[in-house]
């Protein structure tokens, strides 16, 4: 049976029908709202490529059902700054030129700027540690791990 | 002069919308209005300068770039020399890259030649149109061409700076309509050439600079669209059905079992099967709710640890000697010792981080396609073939996308989805599954590397032979360009049409008697096959160079050398030699005889150092490695990996930097922990746990890149050369560290340990 849910993203409130309550909120947030942050890398929880914040906490929507949400508020990559007010993590992944092809990148910043919500003054193996579980095929782990201490020195 | 036609400005300003984030339908649809503009438009003849780039009123400068940017930043890179050439400000170049209505074919950015190539005939394209503007402004202006200068665009009297005009006022919005002398060669062969002169490298002022690329912030702020990304009026999403036993083929499929799913069909086309619905989600579930009949098949596969012996027997189909000085058999007849080592390199899928995805709208006017394909103008060729529609209907719009690496699964999905448009009269975006990504992609396969040489009674190596066996490199070719070459058109009826082709990369080593050569053996199933091979970045790299660099290091252990000095010894070209030189230097490398013997090596964690050296077109790199090897576990892990790399000249710095980084790293996981699993049936490594890839915990932590100035070198390319360098030199480290030699890629834990244990 289609049920009515309200999605609330970036701040902003979505009304969405769903019918399948088990549908995952990578496949909400990408087809019923035509955000293009998270993306689709394995819909198995294993890669990150489809990172969102869910109430400020890491969560790869590939495996999370969208009736799970409730209220929680959900934040993408969009969402965490931009251009003109930037997150200082995006002024530094830019700074440290971390990316190739970026298809991996939500998992990493949005795993990098939790870290730092938790832990401003992150060390190095701390930084490692946070992102011990996500997948990067262009190799870019090293400076990923830069950029965010690069971030921490201006948090 | 002539009126430029301005369509393809126009189109391209329509084309800005790619950049926004939250594209809707009707701007995606309105983007992909076809052009007035077709492949037979002269001002797209490969030799007209109009097709290389265009100046507009504003001064602004289009380059039509007919490849591709892998996310290694070619855009940027490639922006800069013609920039450079051309005397205008970086920030007024625009690239248009790999759209088949704007650009003309410059194949793929294959085997790193993006900039050596693409970037060198567009240098060379830039640098007459300067010439032709200054030619201009000296009619206008009543001098000598060698009396102005260029700066920023604008052309003024060196003498008499007031006396100026500008690219704008002279050309802008028209056509040069000049030629060029191109080579008549399409694809990766593509050149062109000009009289007018490319400048001293002395006086380069934006080559050489390390700007930053616009991709990344458009990623970072989550801007970036990738052909997944594209939303069309009435779009369907569609996903593959495949099965589960390779070679089966849906005999009946049920259709009661999707009924439930609102809007969801499916596409049944002789072995072709596809489900779609309007809202993706609803064609996953009916993709695990279809009930198919498949025919009965046994491939009776050897599985991925028979693999190298079924290599070592099966029937040879080609043997060729690339490389023979000298005669072999006599030299290892005078030898005193001869010495032989034999190396298993594995399969490897693309794995790419997103599995493959592309959009087609396919009518009866035309076909409109959305991908990241590697080689997008031969995607057309393949998808004119597959539809048997005119060449010149089908509009290719090539968009950033997941790293290829090769010819991974993309340029299939964007044949399954140009099959579905076409059979549905609706726009189809495609999506593969992570677990049809790994399993169905097109592999780098399996080979065996078999090395000798022959040592005379004064220690000097006379004979040297290097024997590489595997698997063709084009079970399937290595762009989409035939119908044949893909998944969707083998399952179609196109008969598939493997060649022969493999090779050995060149290295100056000479010793008097030499061979050098490959031999294949036929693939393991002919048709759609999980395990059909084509080119997966650096395709003769680490499964040669894995045998050939480990080898050189058992030759000079058996001469008592050490592995620097003996390369040194034995290569004969001075940037081969400077490479590893420098490396070795930077490295701070202590001369030693491997294994090492000033330890006590039967502590639980013991540090060794190894280097390998390639040369892979003009680039000569050495890479050292430093290790631990974990004697208990089995772990071996890269503690410091140094790269000594010499490319010619250097367009960007901080961009080559990173991507020689980046690829170490990515060259590590094909080293330790890469390998595709299968068993009689079917690929068994279907998702991250069972293809297992590098993760932050067994990534090297320090990653040190020299790069050798050599400006008065023509550049050439750098994006996966080091890489294969990585298995070499870490499985010589791991011997300097412990003695013994491992012989199979990759380094797990488990294979380690029973090898320490022998």
């Amino acid at each position: 049976m289609t049920q009515k849910m309200t999605l609330t993203v970036n701040g902003h409130q979505h009304k969405i029908s769903v019918d399948d309550p088990d549908m995952p909120l990578l496949y909400a947030l990408r087809d019923d709202l035509g955000l293009n942050n998270p993306r689709f890398g394995c819909g198995l929880g294993q890669c990150g490529a489809c990172t969102v914040h869910v109430d400020g906490v890491p969560t790869r929507s590939c495996s999370l059902p969208v009736s799970a949400i409730g209220k929680a508020k959900i934040t993408t990559l969009h969402g965490l700054g931009n251009r003109q007010k930037p997150h200082p993590l995006q002024t530094a992944w830019i700074e440290e030129q971390v990316n190739q092809c970026g298809y991996c990148i939500n998992g990493w910043m949005m795993e990098g700027a939790a870290l730092l919500k938790r832990n401003p003054n992150p060390t190095e193996p701390q930084v490692r540690e946070a992102f011990s579980d996500l997948i990067c095929r262009c190799g870019t782990h090293n400076a990923a791990v830069r950029a965010v201490l690069r971030a921490a020195k201006q948090v | 002069m002539g009126n430029l036609d301005l369509s393809r400005r126009t189109f391209l300003s329509s084309t800005g919308a790619f950049m926004i984030g939250l594209a809707s339908p009707d701007v995606w649809a309105q983007a992909a209005k076809p052009s007035p503009l077709s492949p037979n438009n002269p001002k797209l003849l490969a030799d007209q300068l109009d097709a290389y780039l265009s100046i507009d009123k504003t001064g602004k400068v289009d380059v039509f770039y007919g490849a591709i940017d892998g996310g290694q930043g070619l855009e940027t890179s490639i922006a800069q020399m013609v920039a450079e050439e051309l005397d205008v400000p970086l920030s007024s170049v625009r690239m248009i890259m790999g759209d088949t209505r704007q650009t003309v074919n410059m194949g793929g950015a294959s085997g790193a030649q993006g900039v050596s190539r693409r970037g060198t005939s567009l240098m060379k394209a830039a640098a007459l149109a300067r010439q032709i503007l200054v030619e201009e402004a000296a009619k206008k202006l009543r001098a000598a061409p060698a009396d102005f200068v260029v700066q920023a665009g604008v052309i003024s009297l060196r003498n008499n700076p007031d006396k100026r005009i500008t690219y704008a006022q002279i050309i802008g919005g028209k056509s040069f309509q000049s030629n060029v002398r191109w080579n008549g060669q399409w694809g990766n062969p593509h050149d062109i050439a000009t009289d007018a002169p490319l400048k001293n490298y002395k006086d380069y002022k934006i080559i050489g600079q390390s700007p930053k690329r616009p991709d990344l912030a458009k990623k970072v702020f989550g801007e970036q669209d990738f052909p997944g990304d594209v939303r069309l009026p009435g779009m369907l999403h569609a996903r593959m059905v495949r099965p589960a036993v390779a070679g089966a083929v849906p005999v009946s499929v049920d259709e009661q079992s999707i009924r439930h799913i609102a809007g969801a069909k499916i596409v049944h086309i002789k072995d072709f099967l596809a489900v779609v619905a309007p809202k993706e989600w609803d064609a996953v579930r009916a993709l695990r709710a279809l009930k198919v009949t498949w025919s009965q098949s046994e491939p009776n596969f050897p599985t991925h640890k028979e693999v190298h012996a079924h290599i070592r027997k099966a029937k040879v189909t080609q043997r060729t000697i690339e490389r023979e000085n000298g005669k072999l058999e006599e030299g290892l007849a005078k030898a005193t010792r001869v010495i032989s080592g034999e190396y298993e390199y594995p399969t490897h899928s693309h794995a790419s981080m997103g599995p493959g995805c592309a959009v087609a709208d396919v009518r009866a006017d035309g076909a409109t396609i959305y991908t990241s394909t590697q080689k997008p103008h031969y995607a057309a060729d393949g998808i004119a073939d597959l539809l048997n529609i005119p060449r010149d209907s089908v509009h290719v719009i090539w968009m950033f996308g997941t790293g290829s690496y090769g010819r991974n699964d993309q340029g299939d999905a964007t044949a399954d989805a140009a099959v579905l448009s076409k059979a549905l009269g609706k726009p189809v975006r495609v999506q593969w599954m992570r677990e049809e990504s790994l399993g169905w992609d097109p592999k780098g396969t399996a080979s065996v590397n078999f090395c000798q040489a022959g040592i005379d009674e004064k220690g000097d190596v006379i004979a040297y032979e290097l024997i590489s066996r595997g698997f063709s490199r084009e079970n399937v070719a290595t762009n989409e360009g035939r119908a044949s070459a893909t998944l969707a058109g083998q399952l179609l009826g196109a008969k598939p049409e493997p060649k022969n082709t493999f090779n050995i990369p060149f290295a100056s080593y000479t010793f008097a008697h030499n061979r050098v050569g490959w031999e294949t053996v036929g693939p393991l199933m002919e048709r759609a096959s999980p395990l059909r091979s084509t080119h997966l970045r650096d395709p003769y790299g680490p499964p040669i160079l894995f045998g050939s660099e480990c080898f050189m290091d058992e030759i000079a252990a058996a001469v008592n050398m050490d592995p620097v000095d003996f390369r040194l010894r034995y290569l004969t070209h001075p940037r081969d030699k400077e490479a590893v030189r420098i490396a070795a230097e930077k490295a701070g490398w202590q001369k030693r005889v491997s294994p090492r013997r000033d330890i006590d090596t039967s502590s639980d964690i013991i540090e060794g150092r190894g280097i390998a050296y390639r040369r892979h077109f003009d680039t000569f790199i050495a890479v050292v490695a430093e290790v631990r090897v974990h004697r208990k576990t089995g772990v071996v892990e890269p503690t410091h990996l140094i790269c000594a790399h010499d490319v010619g000249l250097i367009i960007n710095p901080e961009t080559l930097r990173h991507v020689i980084e980046r690829q170490l790293v990515y060259g590590t996981g094909r080293t330790t922990v890469e390998e595709l699993t299968w068993d009689r049936n079917m690929v068994t490594s279907l998702d991250w746990n069972s293809y297992p890839v590098l993760h932050m915990q067994h990534v090297p932590p320090r990653i040190t890149v020299h790069l050798i100035e050599r400006p008065e070198a023509a550049p050439s390319g750098a994006a996966e050369m080091a890489l294969g360098l990585v298995p070499a030199a870490m499985g010589n480290a791991v011997f300097d560290a412990t003695g013994i030699r491992l012989r199979k890629i990759p380094f797990t834990p488990d294979y380690v340990k029973a090898a320490l244990a022998v």
